[in-house]
């Protein structure tokens, strides 16, 4: 009954992550009674960071630092290179020029990626699925628990032998978290995975989304098209125009956010006005 | 968990019975009408002879064992040459689907061999061959060869990038990813060849077998066709339907259990 014990505990009862981080430890160490060493973000440093598609110069100079265990969003018109960015941080991409370090040396595991499709196979098991998460350590005995785990962790262990295909949008999307976070990873970086999904869904997600992070204490880099959802669950929130970081606004609300709060909608409201008057000078 | 296990069982029990019985209804009633015809002389015997009149000729040649030994050539001439032939196939489409190269190598030169029609090559066949077993197999193979490197092809090139990126991200090899991602997304496809390619070698070996053969169910019609034993005939062409009815069952029990997750194999 693990999920009991989590899902019992009234997120209201947080009133700042400070507050919430040792005391999600302590009832990780309960349930679980073993000895995993916590895993920790990785701090993430991008210098002079370009990239060009042909003739198309898409990042003209990134230069950013993340402390670790921050929750950052990236948003920007529709292709200004958020997702390019990301896929740069992610290794999935050559860099034209410029650096991104992590401080130390990664593991593939320690840097995940999630899209705005889950990516399922469809011929495996939501709980196969998950495993496929593990990346090397797929073949070691552990990999069931540790699959079971993460699918507790994001609320489907009931769903662990269904086909992908009887899930629903939302589901599949919690599959698709659950197989991220199965490794453990260190940076977790997100291109727009909630851009399907109505609106309630959405914001379950977002609960979600904030409570793995507040648990497991990666590094998250968030895009999004939704200035309200970056607002709700960052710590700062970049702008990227015309190739570079054009707005780095910091959110101090403390947690959990109240949606709708005076003080977010006011910060929305600038952000909003940062990406509109960039639209209006093209 | 086992909640769903006691929904979906009592589901995959009922259906075949059921449905197993109605698709017989029809050609059961066409023999029921095809005797009764024969029967009462509306359809004179010499052009088709009642069913009890071919199953009768069918029980003679199974008590004098040629029945079998025919049926059992030509079966056995199918399946050695789809075995041959759907194996190069296959080879031939997994390289051309993962290999740019060896697409760029062969893929024209069998395009342009494929549209040949194969049985258009059974005389040069029988000046090669003779009349031997080699040319049936040979037949056989060309004519199920296309089909399964066509489709094979085709379901390897259109597996979803998405989902072989995913499988890079995650760190698999390129055996893993072959066998995880991009072999079981091109089993749909690779079905469609092998449903094809079963038709065709039916269609190959009734012709060659009736043009250049010493043995097997078409020689067994010729013959039957020279001592004008038209129940003979039939009964052959009876059998031919027979089998290729059971080898399209076989594929699609195939199908169903590899293919168990695609939504299109729930009903039914
Ligand atoms: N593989 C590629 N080849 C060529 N051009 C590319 C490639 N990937 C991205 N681009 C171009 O780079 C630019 C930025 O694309 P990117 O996908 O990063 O935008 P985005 O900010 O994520 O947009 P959106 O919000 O619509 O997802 C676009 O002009 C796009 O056409
Ligand atoms: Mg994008």
């Amino acid at each position: 009954m693990q999920t009991a014990v989590r899902s019992s505990l009234p997120e209201t009862e947080f009133t700042s992550r400070a507050n919430f981080a040792p005391h999600a430890r302590v009832v990780r160490e309960e349930r679980q009674g073993e000895r995993q060493a916590q895993t920790t973000g990785l701090p993430l440093s991008i210098r002079g960071l370009r990239k060009s598609f042909g003739d198309n110069e898409v990042l003209r100079g990134i230069d950013l630092h993340i402390p670790a265990g921050q929750f950052v969003a990236i948003v920007g018109r529709s292709g200004c290179g958020k997702s390019t960015l990301l896929r740069l941080i992610a290794g999935l991409d050559k860099i034209d020029a410029g650096s991104i370090s992590f401080g130390q040396d990664v593991q593939p595991e320690d840097i995940r990626v999630m899209f705005q499709e889950p990516r399922l196979l469809p011929w495996a098991r939501v709980l196969a699925n998950v495993e496929v998460g593990l990346g090397r350590d797929r073949a070691l005995g552990d990999a069931h628990a540790r699959a079971e785990k993460a699918l507790t962790e994001v609320g489907l262990a009931d769903k662990r032998d269904q086909w992908p295909s009887v899930l629903s949008g939302g589901q599949k999307q919690r599959v698709a978290l659950g197989r991220a976070l199965v490794s453990r990873p260190r940076v977790l970086a997100f291109d727009e995975p909630l851009g399907a999904l109505d609106a309630l869904t959405r914001i379950s997600m977002q609960r979600l989304l904030e409570r793995v992070w507040r648990d497991q204490g990666f590094t998250a880099i968030l895009v999004t098209h939704d200035v309200a959802e970056a607002v709700a669950l960052a710590d700062r929130v970049l702008v990227i125009d015309e190739g570079r970081i054009a707005h780095d606004v910091t959110v101090n609300a403390g947690r959990p956010r109240q949606r709708g709060s005076a003080e977010l909608a006011g910060l929305e409201g600038s952000i909003l006005s940062h990406l509109l008057s960039a639209d209006d000078r093209t | 968990m086992s909640l769903i296990d006691s929904v979906s069982l009592p589901r995959s029990f009922r259906l075949p019975r059921v449905d197993g019985l109605i698709q017989w209804i029809v050609p059961l009633a066409i023999i029921a009408i095809w005797q009764v015809a024969s029967v009462t002389g509306f359809v004179p015997t010499r052009v088709l002879p009642a069913p009890s009149d071919v199953l009768l000729a069918g029980w003679k040649l199974l008590l004098s064992g040629e029945l079998v030994r025919n049926i059992w050539v030509s079966f056995w001439r199918a399946s050695i040459g789809f075995l041959i032939g759907g194996s190069i196939g296959f080879a031939f489409g997994l390289a051309n689907g993962l290999s740019q190269l060896s697409a760029k190598l062969t893929d024209t030169t069998l395009q342009m061999v494929r549209n040949v029609p194969h049985l258009a090559l059974i005389p040069l066949v029988i000046l090669w061959f003779g009349i031997d077993e080699s040319a049936k197999l040979f037949l056989v193979a060309l004519g199920v060869f296309f089909p399964i490197y066509l489709n094979t092809l085709h379901g390897i090139r259109t597996v979803d990038p998405q989902l072989i990126e995913m499988g890079r991200i995650y760190g698999m090899s390129d055996g893993e990813l072959f066998r995880r991602v991009i072999f079981p997304g091109a089993l749909p496809s690779i079905f469609v060849g092998i449903r094809f390619a079963l038709g065709i070698m039916w269609l190959t070996l009734i012709v060659a077998e009736t043009i250049a053969a010493s043995s097997g169910l078409g020689y067994m019609a010729m013959q039957a066709r020279e001592f004008m034993l038209i129940d003979v005939v039939v009964l052959s062409i009876l059998i031919y339907a027979l089998l290729g009815k059971l080898a399209d069952s076989a594929s699609r029990v195939l199908e169903r259990l590899t293919l168990s997750w695609h939504p299109a194999y729930w009903k039914r």
